[in-house]
C-alpha cells in the first residue's frame, strides 16, 4: 500500500514533521517494495485551510494511509471522506521517515479516531 | 457626499469626531450615518438612534447537488481559501473558510452548485430624534469577516421621509470606519469621497496614521486630519502632515471635560456647544475641497 508520511525534508532519512497540514513534504512509501518519494507540501504557506489543501495533495498522490502527529478537524474530514487511513506517530522523539515507516511495519502505529485539536482557522 | 472618518490606531477619536459632525450637519442637511466598526460599534452610543430594524446579513456558501457533480475538482482548484474539497467521489464545503466569493459557482462546469445564506452578522438600522438616518453593522461573535456585513451596510437604503417632508440640504453620508489598516477599512473607504483621519500626536497614532493615509492615496481619495489630544506627545504628526501635503483641518485639545462627556454618551458639540462652529467650519472645508 501507499503511505504518506509528513517529513521536514526530500528522502526517506529527513526528520519527521509532527505537522500534517503545514509539513515541509510528504515522503510517499511503497510499503510492499520499500520504493520513495518526496513531495513538497503545496500547503505549507496556505493562509488558511492548509489541513484541507494537503489532505487533496495526500489524496491525488495516491496514498490509502498518512502518518503525522495530529490532525485538524478539517484535515481528518477530507482525510476520512478520502478514505485515507490516518495514523499518530509522536512527534516528540526525533526520528525520520524511516523509523516511521518501521514503526508502522511493526504495526506500532495508533489510528487516529477524531481531530486532534480544534480548528486553526481565525481570519 | 460620502466621507469616512477613519484613524489607523484605535482610540483616537473617530466616533467623537464623526459623531458630532453628524449632529452639526443634520442642522441644515440630510445626514446618513453607517457605523462601520462592525466588530464593535458604538457610535449609537452618542447619537442615540431608535433602531427598528434588523436584517440579517452575511455571505452566501456553495452548496453542491450530488447528482449533478461530477467530481472534476474544478471548485476546489479555483477557491482561494481551501473552503471546497473534492476528494474521489465526494465534494466537502467548509462553511467558516469560505468568503463568499462566488468563484465556484461561477466555475462549475455542470452548475452543479447553488449559494445559500450563511448569516454572520445583522444590519440595525433606523433614525436619531435630529432625523438622522442611521445603520450600523453588528458582526455576530465567533465570525471573522467584516467585509460582508460593510458590503451590506453601505447598501443600505433609509425609509423615504413621510410625504410633504422637507428635502432641503445636501445629502451627506458619513462612514465611522473601523480601526486598523485591514481589509474593513479598506472597504469602509472605497466609493467614499473624503477621508477625514483623526489621530492623536504620538509616535502610535503617527505611525497608523501613515498606514491609512496610504490606503487613501491608493484609493485616490482626498483626505484631511484631526488631531485628537492635541497638547500630549510630540509635533511629529504635525510635520508628518506638512511634508505630506496633508491638511490639518481640527485640532481637539486633551481636556478632562471632554473626556467626560464622551463617558456619559454625549456628542462633543452637544457637551462642548463651543465646538459647534469649529466642526462647522470643518465640514465646509470638506465639501469645498471636494468640490474644489
Amino acid at each position: 500500500m501507499k503511505l504518506a508520511i509528513s517529513i521536514a525534508g526530500q528522502s526517506l532519512d529527513s526528520p519527521f514533521d509532527a505537522r500534517f497540514g503545514r509539513a515541509e513534504s510528504f515522503c510517499l512509501v511503497d510499503t510492499d517494495t520499500g520504493a520513495w518519494t518526496t513531495h513538497a507540501n503545496p500547503a505549507q504557506s496556505a493562509s488558511g485551510g492548509a489541513g484541507v489543501q494537503a489532505a487533496q495533495f495526500v489524496a491525488k498522490l495516491g496514498a490509502q494511509a498518512v502518518v503525522s502527529g495530529a490532525y485538524g478537524p478539517k484535515a481528518y474530514d477530507t482525510l476520512s471522506a478520502a478514505n485515507i487511513q490516518r495514523l499518530l506517530a509522536p512527534g516528540k522523539d526525533a526520528c525520520s521517515a524511516a523509523d516511521i515507516l518501521a514503526s508502522f511495519t511493526a504495526g506500532q502505529l495508533i489510528p487516529a479516531d477524531g481531530a486532534s485539536h480544534g480548528g486553526h482557522h481565525g481570519g | 457626499m460620502r466621507i469616512v472618518v477613519a484613524s489607523g490606531k484605535g482610540g483616537t477619536g473617530k466616533t467623537t469626531v464623526a459623531t458630532s459632525l453628524a449632529r452639526v450637519a443634520a442642522e441644515r442637511d440630510r445626514v446618513r450615518f453607517l457605523d462601520c466598526d462592525v466588530e464593535a460599534p458604538n457610535a449609537a452610543l452618542f447619537l442615540h438612534p431608535v433602531l427598528d430594524s434588523h436584517r440579517e446579513v452575511g455571505i452566501r456558501v456553495p452548496r453542491v447537488d450530488a447528482d449533478a457533480c461530477t467530481y472534476c475538482g474544478r471548485c476546489a482548484e479555483v477557491c482561494q481559501f481551501n473552503a471546497i474539497a473534492v476528494v474521489g467521489q465526494k465534494t466537502l464545503v467548509f462553511d467558516d473558510l469560505c468568503h463568499g466569493c462566488g468563484s465556484c459557482t461561477w466555475n462549475c462546469p455542470e452548475q452543479a452548485i447553488s449559494e445559500q445564506l450563511a448569516v454572520t452578522g445583522v444590519i440595525d438600522s433606523g433614525q436619531t430624534a435630529e432625523g438622522i438616518a442611521f445603520a450600523q453593522g453588528v458582526m455576530n461573535v465567533g465570525q471573522t469577516m467584516g467585509v460582508p456585513i460593510l458590503r451590506e451596510l453601505k447598501q443600505w437604503t433609509a425609509a423615504p421621509p413621510p410625504v410633504g417632508h422637507d428635502l432641503r440640504g445636501r445629502a451627506l453620508e458619513i462612514r465611522d470606519a473601523p480601526p486598523g489598516a485591514s481589509c474593513p477599512v479598506v472597504e469602509t473607504m472605497r466609493g467614499a469621497d473624503f477621508v477625514l483621519l483623526v489621530t492623536e500626536p504620538t509616535p502610535f497614532g503617527l505611525h497608523d496614521l501613515k498606514q491609512v493615509v496610504a490606503i487613501a492615496r491608493e484609493l485616490g481619495l482626498p483626505a484631511g486630519v484631526v488631531i485628537n489630544r492635541d497638547g500630549i506627545g510630540d509635533d511629529a504628526v504635525a510635520a508628518y502632515c506638512a511634508e505630506s501635503d496633508l491638511p490639518i483641518l481640527l485640532r481637539i485639545p486633551m481636556e478632562r471635560r471632554i473626556a467626560e462627556a464622551i463617558a456619559s454618551g454625549q456628542p462633543l458639540v452637544e457637551a462642548e456647544p463651543r465646538y459647534r462652529p469649529e466642526f462647522q467650519t470643518l465640514l465646509e472645508h470638506i465639501v469645498a475641497g471636494v468640490n474644489a
